[in-house]
């Protein structure tokens, strides 16, 4: 690993503040990603900013019926956490379909935020990719994509996100809270992560110097909780990335579907919300007929590579079995 | 000198022209080395303070196996790589060294992690026990007489990272089936593929409990 300065920062204001005299700093909370990255040398930070003594653990219920979680709780912690498993159990899904135990108990819940893609034309630094250094190209677009997306890229990058917590945070209609050098904001979720265009190296929405400190889910989404689903499609049944996933997430009234949420991860730059699926769903009867139109319209727009046309048989059939288990 | 073909010459041309880059960039950095006014100028833009921060060790106390050690590590030193070659604890493995393969697995106040993937500086303080630390003197944990019982390997390279993990999973309870322990026990990978005699092992010790 390349050499680089380290601080431990115990206030938030001292992290932003490293971020804003250091362009090359970068905060350091569970590491499993960033560690990585600096040992394949595709981030070469100046200083590492150890976030870890910020007292952002915590889980809890806030005034507006909000669940609040900290930035730096683990991604076990609060899968396994007994209101998560309450009130919102696609989360604690999602959250277990990925990684592993070991990593789970390091990774947070704003590193998984921050997670890069896992373009192996990003981690291998002899190839072009301008995520990595903008410029260079695009060596999925013309390579091996088998992993890569089928919404919303660009003729600069077919990377996708690669996690299965923020497809399910995105379902859920999670809020983002941050915190920089002018104040807080709040991000919502389908807004945090960008679409690559013309910047592929900017993931998401979140300036430099700012510093994540909760995602909260909404009282909303708890209506949800009684029917919902996340398959995940990958290469072997445990512990890789997903090929398709699909978040479903139904308010049901008997047999019929009252609202309907539903996100696909593995197939965008983004955790992938279908909102035209999901209004086509509203109201109707929970069959198979139902599902395998909703997920038609959810594929519209898709565009595949040279490896990656598998996908298009794959992901509706991934939604479909998914409202399936979901209304079931 | 014999006459050259065009395109020997051009070829010529291309490595006199590399060549004389070459040149001319290792004569640069041979300048910059030896410059009197650059060493002036590191020193003007504290760039000595820099580099000398870089290679700054941090003080770090932890407890391994009950036993409590103060060491200073370089930032980029991992715990994995405390462990290994500060402390000569080698029977935390270095398999793949990016948190994929688990051979690496250690417990950190009480909890399984990849220490190939958390820096030393950020266990300061923390309780950490490592395979050495699972015996009771000569008694072997049930764990490990259970891996002996069922032949829960082969070569023993994921070994100690397959059973640091299957200690923790008996603890999180996550052995209510063969497809649950399958499920979280992904993290350790066996090259020999001793998984089923692995379950077995977890089985029997998670049956023994009370």
């Amino acid at each position: 690993m390349n050499p680089f300065q380290y601080t431990r920062s115990s206030a938030a204001a001292g992290a932003i503040q490293s971020l804003v005299r250091e362009p090359q700093a970068h905060l350091l909370a569970g590491g499993t990603n960033l560690i990585d990255l600096v040992k394949m040398g595709v981030v070469v930070p100046e200083r590492l900013v150890d976030i870890n003594p910020l007292p952002l653990k915590s889980v809890e219920k806030v005034a507006n019926g909000s669940l609040r979680i900290g930035a730096l709780a683990t991604n076990s912690e609060v899968a396994d956490h007994p209101l998560v498993l309450q009130d919102y159990p696609l989360l604690s899904l999602a959250i277990n379909a990925g990684a592993s135990p070991q990593l789970r108990n390091m990774a947070t819940v704003g590193g998984n935020l921050m997670q890069r893609t896992r373009c192996n034309y990003f981690f291998d630094t002899t190839m072009p990719c301008n995520k990595r250094a903008p410029g260079t190209g695009c060596g999925a677009l013309e390579g091996y994509n088998r992993m890569h997306a089928l919404f919303g890229a660009s003729d600069h990058c077919i990377a996708v996100n690669p996690s299965d917590m923020n497809v399910a945070m995105v379902a859920l209609d999670a809020v983002v809270h941050v915190k920089g050098p002018k104040g807080e904001r709040t991000i919502p979720f389908g807004e945090f992560h960008r679409l690559p265009g013309d910047h592929p190296e900017r993931d998401n929405t979140l300036q430099r110097t700012e510093l994540i400190t909760a995602v909260s889910l909404p009282a909303s989404a708890v209506a949800f909780k009684g029917h919902v689903h996340y398959l995940k499609v990958r290469d072997r049944s445990s512990y890789a990335f997903a090929l398709v996933s699909a978040a479903a997430a139904l308010d049901m009234d008997g047999t019929t579907i009252r609202q309907a949420r539903l996100a696909m991860g593995g197939v965008a730059h983004k955790p992938w919300r279908l909102h035209a699926a999901e209004a086509f769903l509203k109201g109707k009867p929970a069959n198979a007929a139902t599902f395998r139109q909703a997920a038609e319209i959810a594929m519209q727009g898709a565009k595949a590579y040279q490896y990656n046309k598998f996908k298009l048989t794959l992901a509706p059939n991934a939604i479909v079995q998914a409202l399936q288990t979901a209304s079931a | 000198m014999s006459k050259k073909t065009g395109g020997e010459s051009s070829n010529d041309e291309l490595l006199t022209g590399s060549r004389r880059d070459f040149l001319k960039q290792s004569s640069l950095l041979s300048a910059i080395a030896l410059s009197p006014g650059t060493i002036v100028r590191a020193a003007e833009n504290q760039w000595d303070e820099k580099f000398a921060d870089v290679a700054e060790k941090i003080p770090v106390t932890l407890e391994v196996n009950g036993v409590s050690y103060s060491v200073k590590v370089e930032p980029r030193v991992t715990l994995l790589d405390l462990l290994r070659e500060e402390l000569h604890l080698t029977g935390s493995k270095k398999g793949c060294d990016r948190g994929q393969c688990g051979a690496c697995t250690v417990h950190v106040n009480g909890v399984r992690i990849n220490s190939c993937l958390s820096l030393a500086v950020t266990n300061d303080g923390k309780k950490i026990t490592t395979i050495e630390g699972l015996a009771n003197g000569d008694q072997l944990h049930p764990m490990q007489e259970a891996f002996i019982k069922h032949d829960g390997f082969q070569c023993g390279y994921c070994t100690s990272g397959q059973i640091m993990s299957a200690v923790a999973l008996v603890k999180e309870g996550r052995t209510q089936s063969r497809e649950q322990i399958s499920e979280f026990m992904s993290g350790n990978i066996c090259r020999c593929g001793a998984y089923s005699n692995i379950v077995k092992a977890i089985q029997e010790v998670k049956n023994n409990q009370v």
